[in-house]
């Protein structure tokens, strides 16, 4: 009787719980302006426990080659002590280093792209890594949720 | 007893939340504002909110199109959503308009596709391309305004030939599509067979077998050569490669800068960052989310003794975009990588 309900709530489950969610990109639609965009970007990283290393203004350089855009960047973060350990553990990591979101204005909105780190999971079949992967991708997750309900300072 | 109340409590906890009618606007929000707009007002998507586009499609039409999507062009097809979940979407995309939702026929229409071609050529190609393959790069960009608010459709997508039946496209080829350069071709002078014929040719791009994409999972991850120099010998070479090809050296710097004091960084982990600047911008047009492949990057590493130089496989990581165009962009990157590569450790 007790393995028959179980069965019962084991199949229950299965036909009701959602299947994991498995975009291959993470994008975003903040309505508020970039620069604010930016700054909460900034924020999202720092709360989630990252560090930013580094903004590539990819704007800047193609305005200075004389080409018209808009604002385009490109924020690089990583947990510094994580990086090291698994540029070590596993240098075939490294060209994946350290995380990065691209962010870019399209008129009054503000638009985020990464790439979903599970995905990485199908590039490297390691068991340590698919859970690095997956606390990675948790982690943007809530980044980008913050910056698509963010209702302005 | 308690087990079985116990067992119950937590079934429900997840039944409950799932068997919600779940929220359109939330969903729309999530997964297609980013490209279609908040309202609808469209973007590297189509203009979904647009009353010509309402009225010429069916809720069949949009649901298919969200579950399989457009293999290659951007659109990506959401096939883990469910039935209610699809409705819900497509009953909020309906909200913005009050017109009738419109049924077609699934019937297919008989034509002479031999005369559609001709036709094809004459009225179709130039926006829709010579084979229905649509029109190049994405709608309005994301970083730069474009002259057009769509990009002509892939007829020969089979994403579209799975949603759209034929009853469809004929009476979009009928009345146009307002607000799109989509005209109608009745008012151009095409009879109605004229248009039967049309509607043939375009089905009959379902028995076009283009090669199947290699797998994903076949393409490495990243390329990796071994140097017979030293680091910093090797991150030289890797310089005069990148600028011999035309790039612009941008930046060269730790793996762990910015993450550690400059004094702590690992100086056997060295990035050089390089740009073609003309290539990013093409780049750009064909697809605005190539930030994640910027800047160009070759890694040199050192460990143990071996210097190895490095750098994503831009084949894989296209895998991830559906857009062909890119696909193509990719391609040259992974042949100037190789190249950079290569000569680096000659």
């Amino acid at each position: 009787m007790r393995n028959r309900l179980l069965s019962t709530l084991v199949l229950l489950l299965a036909a009701v719980i959602p299947p994991a969610q498995a975009q291959d990109l993470f994008m975003v639609r903040s309505r508020l302006p970039f620069a604010e965009t930016m700054l909460m970007l900034q924020e999202a990283v720092s709360d989630q426990g990252y560090k930013l290393s580094r903004v590539q203004r990819v704007d800047v350089g193609l305005t200075n080659m004389g080409y018209e855009t808009d604002k385009y960047r490109v924020v690089f973060f990583g947990k510094p002590d994580q990086v090291r350990r698994l540029s070590e553990t596993h240098p075939e990591l490294i060209p994946y280093l350290p995380l990065k979101i691209a962010i870019f204005a399209e008129e009054t909105d503000t638009l985020l792209v990464a790439a979903n780190p599970r995905r990485l999971a199908e590039f490297y079949d390691d068991e340590e890594l698919r859970g690095v992967f997956a606390q990675w991708a948790d982690d943007m997750q809530v980044m980008m949720d913050k910056l698509q309900n963010a209702e302005g300072m | 007893m308690w087990l079985r109340v116990i067992l119950v409590a937590i079934v429900m906890s997840f039944v409950a939340p799932a068997m919600a009618a779940p929220d359109g606007a939330r969903l729309y929000r999530r997964l297609c504002s980013v490209c279609h707009g908040d309202d609808g007002n469209g973007g590297v998507g189509v203009p979904l909110r647009l009353p010509a586009f309402q009225s010429s499609v069916s809720d069949a039409y949009l649901k298919k199109t969200i579950k399989h999507g457009r293999p290659g062009r951007i659109m990506p097809a959401f096939d883990y959503l469910n039935e209610a979940e699809v409705q819900a979407i497509v009953d909020h995309i309906r909200g913005w308009n009050e017109g009738k939702r419109p049924g077609f026929s699934q019937a297919r229409i008989r034509g002479d596709a031999g005369h559609g071609a001709k036709l094809f050529a004459k009225h179709c190609a130039q926006c829709h391309g010579e084979n229905g393959q649509g029109g190049h790069g994405t709608g309005v960009t994301f970083s730069r305004p474009r002259d057009l608010p769509i990009i002509a459709p892939a007829l020969n997508n089979p994403g579209f030939l799975a949603a759209a039946p034929d009853a469809m496209i004929k009476a979009t080829l009928e009345k146009g599509r307002e607000g799109t350069p989509m005209v109608s071709f009745r008012k151009q002078g095409l009879s109605e067979q004229d248009i039967n014929d049309l509607v043939a040719y375009v089905r009959s791009f379902e028995q076009q077998h283009p090669e199947p994409d290699r797998l994903a999972q076949e393409i490495e991850p990243i390329l990796v050569y071994e140097s017979p120099y030293g680091l910093e010998e090797t991150v030289e070479a890797v310089k005069r490669a990148a600028v011999g090809r035309n790039f612009r050296l941008i930046r060269e710097q730790t793996l762990e800068n910015g993450l550690f004091p400059e004094d702590q960084e690992n100086d056997r982990q060295v990035i050089v960052y390089f740009c073609n600047f003309n290539f990013l911008y093409d780049a750009l047009a064909v697809d605005p989310r190539v930030g994640l492949f910027l800047p160009c990057r070759v890694t040199v590493v050192e460990q143990q003794g071996r210097v190895k130089v490095m750098s994503i496989n831009p084949k894989r990581l296209s895998t991830l975009f559906n857009n062909e165009n890119l696909n193509q962009a990719c391609d040259h990157m992974y042949q100037l990588y190789t190249e950079i590569l290569e000569e680096a450790t000659f």
